[in-house]
């Protein structure tokens, strides 16, 4: 019994448009197996997992669940198998309650009355086995990420899933909840339940999985025993080759580029800013750490121009500049490479080729007397395409069809032409799988060596001790003073990070 | 009589719950289409259709509810039209519902010519006479207003009840909210969102034609152009109104049936000194004071006016 597949793909192949999605991608799920589908974002894990789940139609291949095929393309087929899908963005109606949730579409449509008692009985009932706590009577708009998680998993219990896909299910949790999840799914596992993990991050995989099938550009790149193989091997087949960490040489510091005088702000996004001074240097890279919330949302709007200071001055390389603005702050050579690409960085129905000009649409180089020079647009859109290797089927393809990791390189390309004096990085790795990142990490430190001043905002501490030629800590909309490479330990950034120091604030 | 005295008249009370009836259907219909995640501007058009249909159904010798009938089904006809453009293939709602409300309107003027094509005054059929429920009617003011009505009024206040007990105690109530909150969980809970917003919108705009109904079949007793005036886009503001809710839509048809009634009767108290238009433009002006107040916070349907493509990136 145990040896039979409980789940068997073979030969999945998916085109959109030019590109090649999933390509002849052949695997089998045993009974009490977690399978990790690791692979970089575009990898065409999510295609994979839609394609098993109905959501697509595959080109090629079949897909047999419990030895049974599975119609292409339906859903309910999936469903009625015993396949359970915990999607990236939660398929959950907001103002409908959690018991509404689960229920819907598990009785038939032209009953009279909804079995509200059933269906409360069997979540209570799942509830406890399974230690997926959850309030069936809320209405899911009040709950937080980790409880929809867990109303998306019991959604699946509920119609007695026997494979659970898993979509990136870490990547909206905080550390204790994605604890939380792993202890679940080890249950799920005991209980007889086959898991399918998709992720691109290594200890995740490494931490849950028996198994871990690699995806590479749409291809299955290799198959390991999760036991038999270690992080390097893994990444190394995640991205073709060896990933190094990127080399550091030392810094030469040059003249203050950019400088923040006692500035304040408004709160944006979390904290404001307190009277802050800052000073960025050319060749310098500033790694400003801290828990997200503390300001630095408030300080990179200010650099960006999308929010003003309520005191305090901006000086561009030794000059005061007034009436400090989006557009200003462009004339004046600060590059941004906005936290949420989405909502800030790109223009999600527009093209690439839009996206790539739009913060500069109106200089000559891509306009003449008025009219928008769309060749030279094009030209640009290809060039960074080119320079850094972005997949998309083209400049016209919408930029909302392109991965994370792809939008983000066409955001430096965007950020990095022509050679800004000022580069203003916030959280410019977050959600990338390790190929991007140490290609973002490149391109800084690229920037730096040619005398840039940069500003690195990040969470992730390893980021920040990995690149920082000087550290300083955000707390409470105040820095902290600043620490040359090496010269804080972790735990002492950590204490300041927790706003546990008494240092006045002036990092000049 | 002076003004504040109306208010106090069953007659008046009667006229609120006769002038709300087919306001109630028609709201009733357009919630129906909102909750699934179509806005069905339409409505107007789908009104006048059922407003002929249910006459000319009566005037050739048809029975009353077979009017009623043959309204409801030509509705659901241009409901499918609709809905074939706008679900599957997901054209702009607002492009779609304007073109069905002129091609609907139109087509019934043509047709109305084209069977009557000698009358200069509309002809009168027998309508639906009121009906007064024994005992209840007998309750001073209330009792009369809302048991002295007609047959199809006591079917609005029906429909009321019958849609929220589907909305909100059966599965496909359940999956039509859900299909206009997020279509993705309906589609990963196995179930087609184009069937329940197809459906939807068919019925709903059955129920919008059965509101034109009521208009010849049991308030004017004739068809004539223009008679629906307006009434349509009236509901599309009480279902904002309401929340999207049918009780508070309800509660909203009868308060802008009350103001509609009420300034015909302050018409004729103060006509001479204020210009009578001042009086005609009062239930519009105080339907958007009330918009303001009570519409504002309103939670709308998330996925409302968002086609929905499955496999779509």
């Amino acid at each position: 019994m145990s040896d039979t597949p409980v789940l068997r793909l073979s030969g999945i192949s998916k085109r959109f448009g030019p590109l090649r999605a999933n390509d002849d991608i052949s695997f089998d799920l045993k009974r009490g197996e977690v399978i990790a589908l690791l692979g970089e974002n575009g990898a065409g894990k999510t295609t994979l997992m839609n394609i098993l789940f109905g959501h697509y139609v595959a080109d090629a291949g079949t897909v047999e669940a419990f030895g049974e095929p599975l119609p292409p393309g339906d859903p309910r087929a999936a469903l009625d198998a015993g396949i359970g899908m915990v999607h990236q963005h939660f398929t959950l109606a907001d103002n409908m309650t959690v018991q509404e949730n689960i229920a819907l579409g598990t009785q038939s449509l032209w009953r009279a009355r909804l079995d509200r008692t059933l269906a409360r009985q069997r979540i209570a009932q799942l509830s406890a086995d399974f230690g997926l706590a959850v309030d069936p009577a809320a209405t899911v708009s009040t709950l937080s990420v980790g409880e929809r998680q867990r109303v998306e998993i019991l959604k699946a219990l509920y119609r007695d899933a026997g494979i659970l896909i898993l979509d990136e299910p870490t990547a909206v949790l905080t550390p204790a909840e994605t604890d939380a999840l792993f202890r679940t799914l080890k249950l799920l596992v005991a209980k007889g339940l086959s898991i399918i993990f998709i992720s691109h991050k290594l200890h995740e995989v490494m931490a849950v999985s028996d198994r871990v099938l690699v995806l590479r550009a749409g291809r299955l790149a290799g198959e390991r025993e999760t036991a038999s193989t270690d992080r390097k091997e893994l990444a190394a087949l995640m991205v073709g080759q060896e990933v190094k960490p990127a080399e550091v040489s030392p810094a030469t510091v040059g003249a203050p580029l950019l400088e923040l005088e006692g500035v304040s702000t408004a709160p944006y996004n979390g904290a404001a800013l307190d009277d802050v001074s800052l000073t960025l240097r050319a060749g310098e890279i500033t790694g400003l750490a801290g828990v997200s919330g503390n300001g630095q949302a408030a300080l990179a709007a200010l650099i960006a121009g999308t929010q003003r200071a309520t005191g305090g001055r901006i000086s561009v390389a030794g000059r005061e500049v007034a009436g400090w603005s989006p557009r200003v702050a462009l004339d004046h050579g600060v590059a941004r490479i906005p936290e949420d690409r989405h909502a800030v960085g790109t223009i999600g129905d527009m093209s690439v080729t839009e996206n790539v000009i739009a913060e500069r649409y109106g200089s000559p180089r891509f306009s003449r007397m008025g009219f928008l020079d769309w060749k030279a647009a094009r030209r640009f859109a290809e060039k960074i395409i080119a320079d850094y290797d972005v997949k998309c089927p083209s400049p016209e393809a919408r930029i909302r069809l392109l991965s994370g990791g792809n939008m983000q390189k066409l955001i430096l390309g965007r950020a990095l032409d022509p050679e800004p004096a000022v580069i203003l990085a916030s959280q410019p790795t977050r959600g990338l799988d390790v190929g991007a990142v140490a290609y973002v990490h490149r391109m800084l430190l690229a920037a730096r060596e040619r005398g840039a001043a940069v500003l690195l905002i990040s969470e992730d501490l390893e980021e920040i001790l990995a690149l920082s030629d000087r550290i300083i800590v955000m707390s409470k909309g105040r820095l902290s003073t600043p620490s040359a490479r090496g010269e804080r330990s972790i735990r002492e950034l950590g204490e300041l990070m927790a706003g546990h120091s008494g240092e006045r604030s002036d990092a000049a | 009589m002076d003004a504040f005295e109306i208010l106090f008249t069953a007659s008046f009370w009667v006229a609120v719950i006769r002038i709300a009836s087919p306001l109630i259907f028609a709201t009733m219909g357009e919630l129906i289409c909102e909750r699934a995640g179509v806005l069905n501007l339409g409505i107007e058009g789908i009104m006048t259709v059922g407003a002929f249909a249910g006459w000319f159904t009566v005037y050739s010798g048809g029975d009353l509810w077979a009017g009623v009938l043959v309204a409801a089904l030509a509705g659901a006809l241009f409901g499918l039209l609709h809905a074939t453009l706008t679900v599957p293939l997901g054209l702009s709602q607002h492009v779609v519902g304007i073109g069905v409300t002129l091609l609907a309107t139109s087509l019934t003027y043509f047709t109305y010519r084209l069977v009557l094509p000698e009358v200069t005054s509309p002809p009168k059929i027998e309508s639906f006479q009121p009906l007064a429920i024994p005992g209840l009617s007998n309750i001073p003011v209330l009792g009369e207003a809302l048991f002295t009505q007609t047959p199809l009024t006591y079917l609005a206040f029906l429909t009321v009840v019958l849609v929220t007990w589907v909305l909100y105690r059966t599965p496909v109530g359940l999956a039509v909210r859900a299909a206009g909150e997020n279509p993705s969980a309906v589609e990963a809970q196995g179930i087609s969102v184009t069937g329940i917003r197809m459906g939807a919108v068919v019925v709903g705009s059955a129920l919008m034609a059965v509101g034109g109904a009521f208009l010849t079949m049991s308030a004017f007793n004739s068809f004539f152009f223009q008679m629906i005036n307006g009434r349509g886009w009236i509901c599309i503001a009480l279902v904002v109104f309401g929340s999207w809710r049918p009780g508070k839509a309800l509660v909203g048809a009868i308060l802008f049936a009350a103001f509609d009634a009420y300034q015909i009767r302050l018409q004729q108290i103060s006509g001479g000194i204020v210009p009578y238009q001042v009086f005609l433009m009062m239930p519009y002006a105080l339907s958007i004071l009330a918009l303001i107040l009570v519409a504002r916070r309103a939670s709308y349907p998330k996925a409302l006016m968002i086609p929905y493509q499955k496999g779509e990136r």
